[in-house]
């Protein structure tokens, strides 16, 4: 025990006396959930239009204040003609446009109604998608208005209800995106270095002349990474918490206890690249592109599982991080429990012993 | 008793097509409380030898046995009795003095405090560095301390491969004095090292180069056998004494010494003709005369 302690207390004195690894160590979640949660978000606010008033009526007046009383939208100023939009659009001074037509109030009044434009610059997809969207809901809601209690006979209106996340809030869904990627990237790389550092140093020669078992020096190894991960799974939740307002509406103790579970799963992936490695680069290169980019690619943190082509699908039940997803964005997203996120739980439980055996078993005696 | 003893041993490595024979079929004994030596030039083969004896790598032919204890299948008992220090500097830069002494203690199941007397005369040296981390030690520093933590589990045998080199004059010197104290412990200790003029130092000595070894002898044994006569030639500047030496009646080899030409000379040193400006002094051969002689016949 006391030979395990002593090795524990040797690598945590390599994390501590470097600072860049410490800085990244600590540091890396801090940043990466702020920059998701303040800059990367693709959440509109603040978009700035244009509008074309043909009218100049009353009625235009009001509608275009309504889009600028929306905190979705900020008004660029009038413009004239397509043209003026078409500039305005290439100057990059707004994203969408609008255009009232002539004698709009009157049209208002008429039975089958009155029509705007809305013209959006699509270059980005997205987000000309999501603007259109809350441009619509404001006219719609503008009309009625208008239209008073007195409802026009034979309607359907569908009411929509986001539940969990009735604002659409990014930060939902990336703060177990960063979770996932964070405890990938602090367990499974870190490790991976850490043992190849020792071969490359020629200190492992020295501890395989040792009379040390293998299995305690992985142990030794892990140790201090599953300790800095809680520690980093504590700041990414009270930062989410306090700063991004995400709520935890599950158990803590569940999630910090699924999140150990991953945390194995990393660091037993670290492991076995260190086995195979036998230079840093080579280590940090697998860890990055075998690891990093399938957690960010196929796990559903970026781009949903349902739209892949069918062999990706296949492929994303291998990436632990998929599954680590799942069950962080239902336990504190959805405030479920163990019954409902049982099954990803036994798979990377079955991920866990599958590469810590493997890890051990070509965990070598020697040096070749 | 042998503490050591290796029959034909080789040892190749396969990388791609291309496949490097370490060492051919090699044979030694060392005996018990002996410090040996293993002299060769680089890629001789002597880390390979080291590491089979380490239990690190596997030969792929033969056996060899330290302590009674096979190499492959008695590795694990093996492992508690040996001190290693590998070729590269293996210690934690990033680790203090004391901090890597407590480590390597702790891997093998020692305390440092229990055991700081073993090591107690190297260990004053480094004392008042305790605090300093290794990897700002001088080379010196380094190795002494490298050489702490490879003996404060007391080990029956220590193997250091090329504990010098890199190492300045002095801090050699030092070095080898250590290692007579350490044997007068009765420690076996085998020694490797590129290094000539240190062979002289073991009890005895391996030549080994291409993974064959050449010879195993007393640094005196070696000299003796040597039946040869060497002059020590002074001249205008070294390569210009060499090319003079080149073609002379009587001289069949020919090298630079020091700060002189050495001249292995086949006949009698007066009848030969010694060209102009060229100063030759007979000299006691050196055993490294001998070992160069030694490696040039296995070249050819």
């Amino acid at each position: 025990m006391k030979q395990f302690l002593q090795f524990v207390k040797k690598e945590f004195i390599h994390i501590l006396r470097d600072p860049r690894t410490l800085i990244i160590l600590v540091g890396m979640p801090m940043v990466q959930i702020l920059i998701f949660g303040f800059a990367l978000t693709n959440e509109v606010k603040n978009a700035r239009f244009v509008y074309v008033d043909h009218s100049g009526d009353p009625m235009s007046h009001r509608l275009i204040q309504r889009l600028e009383a929306s905190r979705y939208f900020e008004s660029a100023g009038a413009v004239t003609g397509p043209e003026g939009i078409d500039r305005a659009f290439r100057r990059g001074v707004c994203r969408i446009a609008l255009v009232v037509p002539a004698d709009f109030e009157a049209a208002t009044r008429r039975p089958d109604g009155a029509t705007v434009q809305l013209i959006a610059d699509a270059s980005d997809p997205n987000t000309a998608n999501t603007l259109v969207n809350y441009a619509e809901a404001v006219v719609a809601d503008f009309s009625r208005e208008l239209a008073g209690p007195a409802q026009p006979p034979f309607s359907i209106r569908s009411e929509t209800r986001m539940r969990y996340n009735p604002q659409l809030k990014g930060a939902y869904n990336f703060v177990p995106g960063v979770m996932a990627m964070v405890l990938l990237l602090v367990c499974t790389m870190m490790t991976a270095l850490t043992v190849v550092r020792e071969k490359e140093m020629g200190t492992m020669e020295v501890m395989l002349v040792s009379p040390m078992r293998p299995l305690r020096i992985i142990l030794a190894k892990a140790v201090p990474y599953l300790l800095v991960s809680f520690f980093n799974i504590t700041t990414i939740l009270l930062l989410s918490v306090f700063v991004l307002d995400v709520p935890i509406r599950g158990h803590v103790g569940l999630l910090f206890a699924e999140s150990a579970l991953f945390t194995g799963v990393a660091l037993s992936l670290g492991l076995l690249i260190s086995t195979a490695t036998a230079s840093q680069q080579t280590a940090m290169f697998i860890s990055l592109i075998g690891m990093f980019l399938p957690t960010i690619m196929l796990s559903g943190f970026m781009f949903p599982i349902e739209n892949m082509p069918l062999p990706l699908r296949v492929l994303s039940n291998v990436v632990p991080a998929r599954w680590f997803f799942v069950i962080v964005r239902s336990v504190m997203i959805k405030g479920t429990g163990i019954a409902a996120v049982w099954k990803e739980t036994l798979v990377l439980a079955g991920m866990f012993v599958f590469f810590t055996t493997l890890a051990v078993r070509k965990f070598k005696l020697r040096l070749e | 008793m042998d503490a050591i003893t290796i029959r034909d041993v080789s040892k190749a490595y396969a990388a791609g097509k291309a496949r490097t024979e370490a060492l051919r079929g090699v044979s030694l004994d060392v005996a018990d409380g002996e410090l040996f030596g293993l002299i060769g030039p680089d890629g001789a083969g002597k880390t390979s030898l080291f590491r089979i004896l380490t239990t690190l790598l596997l030969p792929d032919a033969g056996h060899a046995s330290v302590n009674g204890l096979d190499v492959v299948k008695d590795y694990r008992r093996l492992r508690t009795q040996l001190g290693y220090m590998p070729g590269r500097f293996s210690l934690y830069t990033d680790l203090t003095v004391e901090e890597n002494l407590a480590f390597f203690a702790s891997i093998f199941d020692t305390d440092m405090r229990e055991n700081l007397h073993l090591v107690q005369d190297i260990y004053t040296q480094i004392e008042p560095f305790r605090r300093f981390r290794a990897g700002n030690l001088s080379g010196g520093m380094k190795q002494k301390l490298a050489l702490c933590c490879a003996l404060i589990h007391r080990p029956r045998t220590l193997f250091l491969d090329e504990p010098t080199t890199g190492v300045d004059a002095v801090s050699r010197k030092e070095f080898w004095e250590m290692l007579k104290r350490l044997k007068a412990q009765g420690l076996t200790i085998v020694v490797s090292t590129p290094y000539m003029d240190e062979a002289s130092l073991c009890d005895r000595v391996a030549l080994i180069q291409q993974g064959r070894i050449l010879r195993v002898d007393t640094p005196e044994g070696v000299r003796r056998g040597y039946g040869r006569r060497v002059m020590a030639v002074k001249g205008p500047g070294m390569l210009r004494t060499l090319e003079r030496l080149e073609g002379v009646d009587g001289v069949v080899d020919a090298y630079p010494f020091g700060e002189r030409v050495h001249a292995v000379v086949a006949v009698d040193p007066d009848r030969i003709v010694w060209p102009e400006e060229l100063e030759a002094v007979e000299v006691t051969p050196d055993i490294e005369d001998c070992f160069i002689s030694l490696m040039k016949e296995s070249h050819d």
